[in-house]
């Protein structure tokens, strides 16, 4: 280890850090202090003389709010929706591809094409596949006779967010599969073959050997994959811009609409605290997990 | 007897494996399927009454309508230069500060660490008015800057963490070594250390292309005339009257393969550093 002599404070990893953590200060740190400001303020873009500090108004808006509840409420339809989804396809996928055959390189690649699609190529592609004239999932629902006409999944309001939900999932599962495969495939196969000498059947060996080997993996995907997706914004704006009505404003694209169509940068910032706040949660009991990790030099 | 046994065997196989693997690949590739076949579909076509499943006249018009009619030239340039100036930036940043996590013990390295962690699960929605409100001040309203900065926001903390990993992977004696032999702490990591670990750097480097080419929310936000990368052109086309599908499909097609394909080169050691945990999904 490269270490400077006691007491003269080596300034050279200060200064190789120095240009890194000035952009954080400056793109990160400043704005997230702004935002916390802004959320008590009113500030309405087009209304710049009523710029004003108002304590705690925006809170209490919130809290009566009826579209702020809805787009809470999504939010929970939307994590638990999407997550339980890409857990449970995840998972298949990477049992399935931690067998020995001839086609698994090929297989495993092109199951992580979803993984790498452009949020807004992901958003496109479903909207045509979901399309009320022309959708192929409709066309193919009609030739199996489960629908008698076609149906505009993303244009009603009950359908839509389950439609998106879908579409995530697509996208999402690659993601488990992949953490899970090298989750199961760092179990030793002593293991295995311990329990088959004392008679273990297929099921017993999943439930008291890959399941409880898999916990760490599977919490770590899990809270990362609960972050990003409750932050996630982009594919539902671009497949219903958060309609039809407000069925599928979830928290991240209420904020987003209020700031970017209504200039209310107040009220944008309130909601996006709050967002922060609920995820927060998450954050911290992953990177704790992650730094003990990082001190026994895993990552 | 034996026979039977291995179709046996074989059957079991094909049930319990190949064909639910097969069905899950054909998910994972049908929407890609669908809009190239309808890419190739004449617009005109698209409506016909009869549902058609591969397009009774394929034709390359609607890739040629793309650059003739709607100047995604233009749009394929912007997201290329966007795209590359924020790697560039990205990288010339983090690979120092993750070589000095890497390879010292200091006051505050922890914090510093978690830091960078912690800033890049915050929400998008976190950060965007401020920077809105700054890029006005700062008059770079609609320029390729104003996306390289903002993008900074995710590459930066992200970056920091992926090559953190990859240096941690490199033996500290080789460090060691090159200092008995003459080199200073500067000359150590760049004509030592920045060699051996340019596979991870560029795959990194690579990784930051592909999310600064598929970025969306600041791209809508800070930017639409003067600058329009790929991802707002596409959005556009939807935000139009009537969708024009053959063109949309098209234009998405031509924008993924770049990034796919670019994807396979990565795929080992983004892998090998996302299973450490440093990657954010």
């Amino acid at each position: 280890m490269v270490q400077a002599p006691r007491k003269r404070v080596d300034l050279f990893p200060y200064l190789l850090l120095s240009p890194a953590l000035l952009i954080t200060i400056l793109v990160i740190f400043y704005p997230i202090v702004r935002t916390f400001t802004y959320s008590f303020m009113q500030y309405i873009l087009w209304k710049p003389t009523e710029i004003k500090f108002i304590g705690f108004d925006n809170y209490l808006k919130a809290f009566e709010d009826p579209v702020f509840w809805i787009s809470f409420q999504n939010t929970l339809i939307w994590i638990g929706g999407v997550i339980s989804l890409q857990l449970l396809l995840g998972f298949c996928t990477a049992l399935l591809l931690n067998q020995n055959f001839f086609w698994r390189g090929i297989a495993r690649t092109l199951v992580l094409i979803p993984w790498v699609t452009p949020s807004v190529i992901t958003a496109l592609m479903w909207r045509w596949m979901y399309d009320g004239n022309r959708g192929v999932i409709n066309d193919l629902l009609v030739r199996v006779g489960i629908l008698s006409s076609y149906f505009p999944w993303l244009a009603n309001d009950t359908t839509a967010l389950y439609a998106i939900i879908l579409a995530l999932m697509w996208q999402g599962f690659p993601f488990f599969a992949i953490m899970i495969l090298a989750g199961l495939q760092a179990i030793p196969d002593t293991l295995y073959e311990a329990a088959e000498v004392d008679g273990a059947s297929a099921l017993q060996k999943f439930t008291r050997i890959t399941l409880p080997m898999l916990v760490p993996v599977l919490f770590t995907s899990l809270m990362l994959r609960i972050i990003w997706v409750a932050n996630s914004l982009d594919i539902i704006y671009i497949m219903t811009g958060g309609g039809p009505g407000y069925s599928t404003h979830t928290l991240p694209v209420y904020s987003y609409i209020r700031a970017y169509k209504g200039m209310d940068f107040g009220y944008a910032s309130t909601i996006a605290v709050v967002l922060t706040l609920l995820v927060t949660l998450f954050v911290s009991i992953y990177v704790r997990k992650v730094l003990r990790m990082e001190d026994r030099g895993a990552v | 007897m034996r026979k039977g046994k291995q179709r046996h065997r074989f059957l079991r196989r094909a049930l319990t494996l190949h064909i639910p693997l097969l069905i899950i690949v054909g998910f994972a590739l049908a929407p890609y399927i669908w809009t190239f076949l309808t890419s190739l579909t004449p617009e005109e076509d698209l409506y016909l009454s009869e549902f058609r499943y591969f397009p009774a006249n394929p034709t390359g018009t609607n890739y040629l309508r793309l650059f003739s009619r709607i100047d995604y030239g233009r749009n394929i340039r912007d997201s290329l230069i966007v795209a590359t100036s924020t790697m560039l930036l990205g990288l010339c940043i983090t690979v120092p500060a993750s070589y000095s996590f890497s390879r010292y013990r200091f006051k505050g390295r922890t914090a510093l660490l978690a830091q960078f962690l912690v800033i890049n699960m915050f929400p998008v929605v976190l950060l965007l008015v401020p920077l809105f409100i700054l890029m006005r001040v700062l008059g770079l309203m609609d320029t390729y800057l104003s996306l390289i900065i903002a993008y900074s926001t995710f590459t930066i903390p992200f970056s920091t963490w992926m090559l953190t990993g990859f240096f941690n992977a490199i033996p500290k004696e080789l460090d060691e070594a090159a200092q008995i032999d003459g080199c200073n702490r500067f000359t150590t990591l760049l004509r030592v250390v920045f060699p051996v670990a340019l596979p991870g750097i560029s795959a990194t480097g690579i990784y930051i292309f592909i999310t600064a080419w598929n970025e969306f929310i600041y791209a809508a936000i800070l930017t639409g005339s003067n600058v329009r990368t790929i991802p707002i052109a596409l959005q556009n086309m939807i935000g139009e009257f009537k969708i024009a599908w053959g063109l949309l499909t098209a234009g998405g097609v031509v924008s993924a393969v770049p990034v796919i394909v670019l994807f396979f080169f990565i795929q080992k050691q983004l892998i090998h550093g996302m299973t450490a945990g440093a990657v954010k999904g």
